[in-house]
């Protein structure tokens, strides 16, 4: 079989899809691509079902080595790798890809065409980094075999995309919205050291809840928690299923992408939108998808 | 019964917020109405509550508040079979840490405490939290003992806790803050496994020192 070999991994290199839906009422969320918008357009150009998965690598990106003619496409963050992004490419056989360090957001991903073909674990090809599901983060040395998700020509290029913006990250009402005055929405935070694939854990001025002790409940994906503390954490691909801190605001699905690029030191604001302008958003990316 | 958003792509449904079996019923009813409807990508139940994750480019929150009314309105579907799983623990010592200060708290010898907490019957409310945590609804109400002060940053795989009124079991080593008395062998979670974990919601669960103790 045809394959990729992982010459040096990175800081943390993944195989990644669109996630592993079905079992968070066993404890285990979607983890899948930090950064969504990216590995689809990824996909897309490359030829393959949106849903194929591919490298994802964090900040420091690794050095790959193709055994086989095919084509590439690189989406995200520019890793230094020299060639240009959201384009398909051809490689060939013995040619090595090296990417460095992030230029700019903390994720870029590694399309193939027809897909990383690592098996799947509970229905998706998604590393689950904390628990162990799907695999672990790559080392030098791992051989990648090529799957066969594609399912079309590779893509023009387009003639542009969506830029990821800096603005405000936009919020619809949590849970627990009613508990929280407007604190959320006056200050800048900084994005943490420590934060990672299961929350992204922020700093600045603290938020004052009324909601005290909560039932555990439901948690979802880009939910903003406040601990006793009152530094928010942003609920990740990788967050826990339930949780017992107030929920003042939950990351609009069309900003994900943005998740996925936060990198530690950043700063982030909120800005809430409601439910319907957090569609619209959504439906305008969508609309760049289709159109690839 | 509160219906409403939690974001974009999810609904929250609440049955009040009193822990215990009438919530729980509910949970657990639109918990297997639901399990593998094709509008839903994610359950997650929890002790009064069901969180619904859906792909909004398909459904809208609407269609799927409507489907928890046509899943709560119509007859229940039997719950799954509850199986009964025994855990053997050994308790005290360096396995269970906490086992002294739950049994200053309650004011029963250590072996006191043991005794009672082996004498439960327990049920798995829902599992949750990070990975396959099951939360346990049966701790005897003389057991309670409040959470640490500060959670502890490094919990063994396999602790067997208390946590205020509720009993659990730490499947993977993680922070926690609930009270220890001690630990299993027994592994709940094994990513190799599918389906992965060994309690699901409504399981029994009965405890038992191992052997030797």
């Amino acid at each position: 079989m045809s394959s990729i070999r992982v010459l040096s991994p990175g800081m943390q290199t993944t195989v990644q899809d669109l996630g592993r839906f079905g079992w968070a009422h066993f404890g285990i969320s979607a983890s899948g691509a930090a950064d969504p918008f990216a590995l689809r357009a990824g996909n897309l150009l490359a030829g393959n079902a949106e849903n194929a998965a591919a490298v994802e690598m964090t900040l420091m990106g690794g050095a790959f080595e193709f055994e086989t003619d095919t084509i590439i496409a690189l989406a995200g963050s520019d890793f230094g790798a020299g060639l240009p992004l959201w384009t398909p490419v051809e490689v060939k056989a013995g040619q090595t890809l090296r990417c460095g360090p992030s230029q700019s957001g903390a994720r870029c991903y590694l399309c193939v065409r027809g897909g990383i073909g690592v098996p799947k674990t509970m229905g998706s090809a998604s590393t689950h980094v904390i628990t162990g599901v799907g695999g672990r983060p790559l080392k030098a040395g791992d051989l990648l075999p090529i799957g066969k998700e594609a399912i079309r020509r590779p893509r023009p290029v387009p003639k542009s995309v969506p830029p990821l913006g800096n603005g405000p990250l936009r919020v619809t009402d949590g849970p627990q919205a009613e508990t929280f005055a407007d604190d959320l929405y006056r200050g800048s935070y900084t994005v943490a050291e420590e934060s990672n694939r299961m929350g992204l854990r922020l700093r600045g001025p603290a938020i004052p809840s009324a909601a005290g002790h909560m039932v555990t409940e439901g948690a979802p994906l880009g939910a903003v928690q406040v601990p006793p503390d009152g530094q928010p954490i942003i609920l990740f691909v990788e967050h826990q299923t339930t949780g017992g801190y107030p929920k003042p605001a939950n990351v609009i699905s069309a900003d994900f992408r943005r998740l996925g690029q936060l990198r530690p030191r950043d700063q982030v604001s909120f800005e809430r939108v409601t439910i319907e302008q957090a569609l619209r958003e959504l439906q305008r990316q969508e609309q760049w998808l289709y159109g690839l | 019964m509160t219906i409403r958003p939690a974001s974009d792509r999810s609904l929250h449904v609440v049955f009040g917020e009193r822990i215990g079996a009438e919530a729980y019923a509910a949970v657990a009813r639109l918990t297997h109405a639901l399990t593998g409807a094709r509008e839903v990508l994610n359950l997650h139940p929890a002790y009064t509550s069901v969180l619904i994750d859906f792909d909004p480019r398909r459904y809208t929150h609407e269609r799927i508040e409507a489907l928890v009314h046509a899943c709560l309105d119509g007859p229940a579907a039997p719950d799954p079979e509850p199986r009964q799983v025994e855990i053997a623990v050994e308790f005290g010592g360096q396995c269970g840490p906490d086992l002294e200060d739950v049994a200053r708290h309650t004011g029963f010898s250590p072996a006191g405490v043991i005794e009672r907490f082996t004498g439960a019957v327990y049920q798995v409310y829902f599992v949750g939290f990070s990975t396959c945590f099951p939360y346990l609804g049966g701790l005897p109400e003389e057991l309670a003992t409040p959470r640490l002060p500060a959670p502890r940053k490094h919990v063994p795989e396999g602790s067997v806790a208390i946590g205020g009124p509720q009993a659990g079991v730490y499947p993977l080593a993680s922070p926690g803050g609930w009270r220890l008395i001690g630990r299993t062998r027994l592994r709940l979670f094994d990513p190799q496994a599918v389906p992965p974990p060994l309690l699901r919601m409504g399981d029994r669960v009965r405890f038992v020192p191992e052997a030797g103790q």
